[in-house]
Parts: C-alpha cells; sequence; structure tokens
C-alpha cells in the first residue's frame, strides 16, 4: 500500500458529493434555483420587451429609469446568466471528451456569460442612472 | 484497507471514454425525447438570447443612434425570424423547467403522464409564442 497522506482518507469520502464531472451537486442545485427565480423573471421580460418594441428609444430609457424595471432587468441578466453558464457548462461535459478543448470550452463559457452580464448590468445602470453618467 | 487491494486512484487512466447511449439515429423518435432534445436546443438559444439582450441594452447606454441601428438588424426578416424563436424557445423551457421541476419531486415520471406533459410543454411554447406575437403586432411592436 502507497502510504500518501491521503490514503488516510476512505474511498467512501474521496467520493462522497463528487460525480463524474467533480464538482459534485452544487451545479444541480444552481441550475434549480436560478430556474425558479427565472419563471417570474422571463414572464416579466416578455412584458418589457412587448412595452419597449413599438415606443423606441425614449421607451426603452423611460421604462429603465423606473427603479422598479431596472432592478429586475439586473436580476434577470445576473440569474440568466448564472442559470445558461451551468447549463452550457452541463452540455459541454456530456458531448466534449478531450480534456483540454472541454477545459477552453468551460473557460469560454465562463467568460463569455460573465462578460455579457457585465456589460448587461453596466449598460441598465448608464441608463437607469443618467445623472452618474455626465453630461 | 487491506494491501492487497489495488489503489484505484493511481491505475486508472486519466482519461477514461464517457458513457455512450445509443446513437440519435438507432431510436424510434417519440415525444418525450423530441422534448428532453428540445430543452436543450431552446436552453443554447436562450444563451444567445442573453447575448442579444447584453447588445441591445449596450447599444441603449450607447446612445440613441446606436439604440436605432439595434432596432433596425432586430426588426428585419432574419431579426423576426430569431426573435420568433426566442420567444418560443422562452415559453417552451420555461415550461420544460417546470416538468423538470416536478420531476426532481419525483412525480411525472409514469409514460402517459411524461408524454401528456411533453406535448403541452411543445403546445404551450407554440400557443405562448403566437399570442405574445399577436399583441406585439397589436401593438405595433412587431
Amino acid at each position: 500500500m502507497v502510504s500518501t497522506a491521503k490514503q488516510h482518507r476512505t474511498d467512501m469520502a474521496r467520493a462522497r458529493g463528487l460525480g463524474a464531472a467533480h464538482h459534485g451537486v452544487n451545479h444541480f442545485i444552481i441550475e434549480r434555483a436560478t430556474s425558479v427565480a427565472l419563471v417570474p423573471l422571463c414572464l416579466w421580460a416578455v412584458w418589457a420587451a412587448l412595452k419597449i418594441a413599438p415606443s423606441g428609444y425614449d421607451g426603452a430609457v423611460q421604462l429603465l429609469a423606473s427603479p422598479i424595471n431596472a432592478v429586475l432587468a439586473i436580476l434577470l441578466v445576473l440569474v440568466s446568466a448564472r442559470h445558461m453558464s451551468v447549463g452550457m457548462r452541463v452540455i459541454i461535459e456530456d458531448y466534449i471528451d478531450a480534456k483540454t478543448t472541454r477545459i477552453a470550452l468551460l473557460l469560454l463559457n465562463t467568460g463569455v456569460a460573465g462578460l455579457a452580464a457585465a456589460i448587461a448590468v453596466f449598460s441598465i445602470l448608464k441608463v437607469a442612472l443618467p445623472g452618474l453618467a455626465g453630461h | 484497507m487491506s494491501d492487497s487491494k489495488p489503489d484505484v486512484a493511481a491505475s486508472a487512466p486519466v482519461v477514461r471514454p464517457s458513457p455512450l447511449s445509443p446513437h440519435l439515429q438507432v431510436w424510434r423518435w417519440h415525444i418525450t425525447m423530441a422534448a428532453s432534445i428540445l430543452t436543450r436546443a431552446t436552453g443554447v438559444a436562450l444563451y444567445a438570447g442573453l447575448l442579444i439582450v447584453a447588445w441591445g441594452v449596450l447599444a441603449l447606454a450607447s446612445g440613441a443612434d446606436a439604440y436605432a441601428a439595434f432596432l433596425a438588424i432586430m426588426g428585419s426578416i432574419l431579426g423576426r425570424f430569431v426573435l420568433f424563436g426566442i420567444t418560443f424557445s422562452i415559453f417552451y423551457h420555461l415550461a420544460a423547467g417546470i416538468r423538470h421541476l416536478v420531476w426532481d419531486f419525483g412525480k411525472g415520471f409514469e409514460p402517459k403522464t411524461a408524454n401528456m406533459s411533453a406535448f403541452f410543454c411543445i403546445g404551450f411554447g407554440l400557443a405562448a409564442a403566437v399570442v405574445v406575437w399577436l399583441l406585439a403586432v397589436m401593438t405595433g411592436g412587431a
């Protein structure tokens, strides 16, 4: 028997909480929790899209000037970005077996979701808080 | 731990091939399978949808001209086609997500129930998308 420090842990202790993807049930729970929040947020998003579709630039700015709409828009973006990055992670882990490609795609996925969320949140705040954005 | 027990972690190959289910082509298509594939496909479509939302609010924050350019692209035939697909994806994925949450509580797995809920999700997605676009036409937003 090779006696290294980690061998003192039993096989069960090392396996517990980890599945085939090696990071346990954390993402599974995040996917479900965000999905519950997205039910009302998506319905709000459809309502907001219908509202701003005919009203051009002014209508869209006016919608985000309302604190409730701005907060819901930010929540929609943040919760969606988390949900979609976890969902895409599962797809990548299901279909991409080559380790290097898998890691590259997982990093790309995290980066794209994070970048989109950052751009969207900053843009929403800039529209919602025109006084802070300079002249 | 006995000495004779092989060290599984050390002897296992670094990369094991993932277990594969039979290829798509050997399955007889049925509605629960279509619903499963559609859930994943609409999820990918909605990934693109959030990128479009991010692009739209970025254009809005950049000023009236940038936002008008965004509206022009989204208002084109191709843009509307994409937006209709995203509308369907929202409602289908929403219904399919609720179906999955019900499954998480261990209910709804009977073949008859699963077939019916799959059929309902697809129907709901199509019907809700059509209703939303009718509303958009009526309010001048389409």
